[in-house]
């Protein structure tokens, strides 16, 4: 039988079952064999909190988005076009979200009387005529992946645990995905159970044949290589980019790296991943608490490592006050927040941006802190890199504000060859740094560096630059104890110069407005690039004009920001939080900024961006 | 291995016998109490202990003929953690409770420095204790010197953790409900390696207590009992005043048989279910009394001996090291994960690294 093989241009496909079912491992392998392919893609992994919550439940669902085409894309995609269903509860979970005539592939298997019930189906959906707006394809998963183990000498619950490794075969088949990699990861995967590697291919290889033989697949679809810019590829994840990050950040400063970390989710990953590197001189301290992994990281700096710490929101929370004592001390310091839903414990595996202001503003007294904030996954490599430059050139704590999203999404990066990477070197203190009236030389600890207010780096072990320093407001030049009023006006006021002159030292915010009379501007910040982005481009498809602009840093502001903000008629700030860019915008530019928000744990979706856009266009 | 660690193990003289100090470079300049004084105002009450603890340690630095620029002193938050300012080493007065955790971060990175944390019941037992309970734990190459004064004094007279039950203070006029803890006690199940108590007055005691807790490769605590002459004052007068310091104090000496009083007429013996007592020498025998052992494995000794004197009363406090055993540190064993992971896959090349092992061309 020959079947029939359609050219499409992009396609987005969702894995959901139980969180026991694999579907982020089948996410995982079938991004991989897409990034091998050379589409372009974006995933948005999406799963409860609980590690096993009870099987079969709705709050058990564990999902994974993947959206691939043969273009250039910025999202996940808003809506699925494929759903692979593992049972009932993962279908009602998710079924909202497909528009109609959309592909579902369910294991029928799991589709008993019992299960169905537990999500509230009366009836059978695959037979009650609830789903005839869709393209079902109704398939005995469990079943013909036991079958097809049957020559195994496994337990009939490894053989259905294989159940994932058909599913992926048959999505493989039918989007033409190579197979090598996934064989050679499931070998390399179960090295210590032959068996079960062999077991596991060959359910994989069972499932890709089915969908060659079986009737039920008249199609399969062929999406041609993206045409990306020249260069060698990988595909990454924003925690594991910004764990390249820091590695690099170290190797171009040739400084140690010192993580001090404390597990949370998301962001316990690049404590994972920094632990690898030992060979790269980077020491990872696992600490007794948040606390302790920010004053570990502090301690290690002021000794000349690049001091780093890793958390999300609660995390800084507790951490705030070290991160005041690192304003105080001027001394490089890395604060890495993964941020995810809050208040308080929040939604712990979703996204949000809703630290910004924290990281702002989150300390006793006048803090201030530069901030930095990756827009894509591959860019928290480069962000990580560019807020360890802020740290060691001026001496000071700097936020790097990841999310949720970004850390476990990914998409493919083209690699930078290291030697086009800032060069991060620093020069320590050695010698007295100021000539008494008496002709004497001493060392000056808060004596500054007149072009960037940055003071010296003096490292213990440093002969005649013994000093203390602390977090009692000093005297400025000789950082003894001092309580004057004014010498305490001058070194807030110094401090917060010092900051605000890193402007000088970055980027332009750089507009993109393309027929160059847009009247509107769509600004943000951080994650909400992508689908920013999108809507943008929808908007300009249909013939609107809009200019977007994104903040990568955001203490301070770039120079240009007031002069581009003014060229706008209207301002529209979308942001995963309840309008803290915004705020700031306002209270700092004047800007009547018009705030779109939504705090759903999810990014936002690139129509719902359009339509926003477009409404405004229409006011103006 | 560096020069620094041929030198110090093979030459006599300053540095030497401090085996935790091996990394440290040595100076061979003649140091005084004078050079590791800063030029900073010491700024303690008039008659406060701290002023007897500072000049003890200024006094016994240059035994360890360390350079001075290798030595650095970390506090936190109280009147005991002004004293960085005062000595002319490299310093950080930081915040209040986490000075544990930042010596580890330095200590754990930089071998070759000679870190000392000074705090006091507050900042160690209260504010700070999950890090000073982890840093014990761990064994990081640090020298704790715990100011015990059983008060909180530069917030003005609060009681502390290690004020005793009942304390009429200013936040607690009708006495405190708390029970104190025994910072001894709570540094050995907190699986210390090195343990020990002196007094502020007592110069000569105090100063051979810093120098076993010196040369003790790993974390050392020194609970120091400090007279806070503001808002508790006379806290430990029955171990200061010479007509009862002879009966209350107990005298420990490794391997020497536990013996104190005026006439060394009083003794340590085992008591019921584990615990220790005191007795008369003459009515039990010399062979009946308990013979200290720091250096042994098991705790339980040190233990019971911690649990022996009352807290109120100060009677029958030992004083010296309770416990002193070897166990790898934590620094080293970081850098030998370090050195162990490079000599094995050699030093990491950050091109190969970013690019993995799954990379696609676009021409």
């Amino acid at each position: 039988m020959t079947k029939q093989v359609k050219q499409i241009d992009r396609v987005v496909i969702r894995f959901a079952g139980d969180s026991g079912d694999g579907m982020q491992l089948t996410g995982d392998r079938f991004t991989s064999e897409t990034a091998t392919f050379g589409n372009d893609l974006s995933t948005l992994p999406n799963f409860p909190a609980e590690i096993r919550a009870p099987a079969g439940t709705l709050p058990g669902v564990s999902s994974f988005q993947l959206h691939f085409a043969d273009h250039d894309i910025l999202t996940p995609g808003d809506a699925p076009t494929v759903l692979v269903a593992m049972n009932p509860a993962a279908l009602k979970a998710n079924i909202r979200d497909l528009p109609r005539g959309a592909e579902i592939i369910v294991n029928t298997d799991e589709f008993s009387k019992r299960a169905m019930a537990k999500v509230g189906y009366a009836t059978n959906p695959l037979e009650d005529g609830s789903l005839d707006a869709y393209n079902i394809h109704a398939v005995p998963l469990t079943t013909l992946t036991v079958d097809s183990l049957a020559e195994f000498d496994i337990s009939k619950k490894d053989a259905e645990r294989a159940k994932n490794m058909f599913a992926l075969g048959l999505l493989s088949w039918l989007y033409h995905r190579p197979t090598e990699s996934t064989i050679a990861f499931l070998k390399k995967k179960f090295a210590k159970l032959p068996v079960i590697a062999e077991a596991n291919v060959a359910a994989f290889k069972a499932g890709w044949n089915f969908g060659e033989t079986t009737e039920g697949f008249a199609v399969s679809y062929e999406i041609a290589p993206a045409k990306l810019p020249s260069g060698t590829y990988r595909n990454i994840t924003g925690n594991l980019a910004l764990s390249y990050g820091l590695v690099a950040a170290g190797q171009r400063a040739q400084l140690p790296v010192y993580l001090g970390s404390y597990p949370i989710t998301p962001a316990s990953d690049i404590l994972h991943e920094l632990s690898k590197h030992k060979n790269f001189d980077v020491r990872t301290f696992q600490a007794e608490d948040e606390i302790a992994g920010i004053g570990a990281a502090l301690g290690a700096s002021f000794g000349g490592a690049l001091g780093v710490t890793t958390t999300s929101g609660p995390g800084v929370a507790l951490k705030s006050e070290a991160i005041g004592l690192a304003v105080s001390l001027e001394l490089p310091l890395l604060i890495v927040d993964v941020q995810r839903g809050g208040p308080s414990t929040g939604l712990p595996t979703k996204t949000e941006q809703s630290d910004l202001l924290q990281a702002m503003f989150g300390r006793n007294g006048e803090a201030p802190v530069p901030i930095v904030a990756p827009r894509t996954a591959g860019d928290c490599f480069d962000a990580a890199i560019e807020a360890a430059r802020i740290a060691l050139k001026y001496r000071t704590p700097v936020f790097l504000l990841s999310d949720g999203y970004l850390a476990n999404g990914s998409e493919p990066w083209r690699i930078p060859a290291v030697d086009d990477l800032p060069d991060l070197r620093v020069e320590f203190a050695t010698e007295p740094n100021h000539e008494l009236e008496d002709g004497s030389k001493v060392f000056w600890p808060y004596k500054r560096d007149e072009e960037t207010l940055a003071r010296p780096w003096a490292v213990p072990g440093t002969a005649g630059l013994e000093h203390r320093i602390g977090g009692i407001e000093k005297a400025d030049g000789t950082g003894a104890i001092n309580y004057e009023p004014a010498n305490h006006d001058f070194m807030v006021r110094i401090r917060q110069a010092k900051v605000d002159g890193i402007a000088k030292d970055i980027e332009p915010l750089e507009v993109d407005d393309p027929t160059g009379d847009a009247k509107v501007l769509v600004v943000g910040w951080g994650s909400t690039y992508g689908p920013i982005a999108a809507g943008v481009r929808r908007v300009r498809g249909q013939g609107g004009k809009v200019a977007q602009a994104h903040f990568r840093h955001l203490n301070p502001f770039p120079a240009n920001t007031a002069e581009v903000l003014k060229k706008y008629d209207k301002v529209i700030v979308p942001e995963m939080n309840l309008g803290q860019l915004a705020l700031l915008l306002r209270g700092k530019y004047l800007v009547d900024a018009i705030a779109y928000n939504q705090v759903r744990g999810l990014p936002f979706k690139a129509e719902e961006l359009a339509g926003v856009i477009q409404e405004v266009i229409e006011s103006v | 291995m560096s020069e620094a660690t041929a030198s110090a193990n093979g030459a006599a003289g300053p540095g030497a016998g401090f085996p935790s100090l091996t990394l440290v470079p040595k100076t061979d300049a003649k140091q005084s109490m004078k050079d590791f004084k800063s030029d900073q105002e010491v700024r303690w009450c008039p008659g406060c202990g701290d002023y007897a603890i500072l000049a003890a340690v200024q006094g016994f630095l240059p035994e360890l003929g360390l350079r001075k620029e290798n030595i650095v002193f970390i506090s936190g938050i109280g009147c005991s953690s002004r004293f960085p300012y005062y000595m002319n080493t490299f310093g950080m007065h930081s915040i209040h409770g986490r000075a544990p955790a930042i010596a580890t971060g330095l200590a754990s990175s930089r071998q070759d420095l000679s870190v000392w944390v000074v705090t006091g019941d507050g900042d160690a037992l209260s504010i700070g204790g999950n890090h000073l309970i982890h840093a014990l734990r761990r064994n990081v190459n640090l020298k704790i010197l715990l100011f015990n004064n059983r008060i909180y004094g530069l917030t003005k007279g609060q009681y502390s953790p290690t004020s005793e039950t009942g304390k009429v203070t200013k936040s607690t006029p009708l006495g405190s409900l708390d029970h104190p803890f025994n910072p001894v006690s709570l540094a050995i199940g907190a699986e210390a390696t090195f343990v020990a108590r002196t007094i502020d007055s007592d110069r000569k005691h105090l100063t051979s207590v810093l120098r076993e807790a010196a040369a003790h490769p790993g974390t050392a605590l020194v609970e120091i009992y400090q007279n806070c002459n503001i808002f508790n004052d006379g806290a430990f007068d029955q171990l200061k005043d010479p007509d009862t310091r002879d009966d209350v104090t107990i005298r420990l000496e490794h391997g020497q048989p536990i013996k104190f009083g005026k006439d060394l007429q009083f003794g340590v013996v085992r008591g019921a279910a584990g615990s220790l007592d005191v007795a008369e020498v003459a009515q039990v025998g010399e062979d009946a009394l308990v013979v200290h052992d720091a250096h042994a494995e098991n705790p339980e000794l040190a233990f019971a001996l911690s649990r022996l004197g009352d807290l109120t009363s100060n009677y029958h406090t030992p004083i010296g090291v309770f416990r002193n055993v070897e166990r790898p540190v934590y620094d080293t064993l970081m850098a030998d994960q370090l050195a162990a992971d490079t000599t094995a896959r050699g030093t990491g090349d950050l091109a190969s690294l970013i690019a993995g092992n799954d990379t696609w061309t676009i021409a």
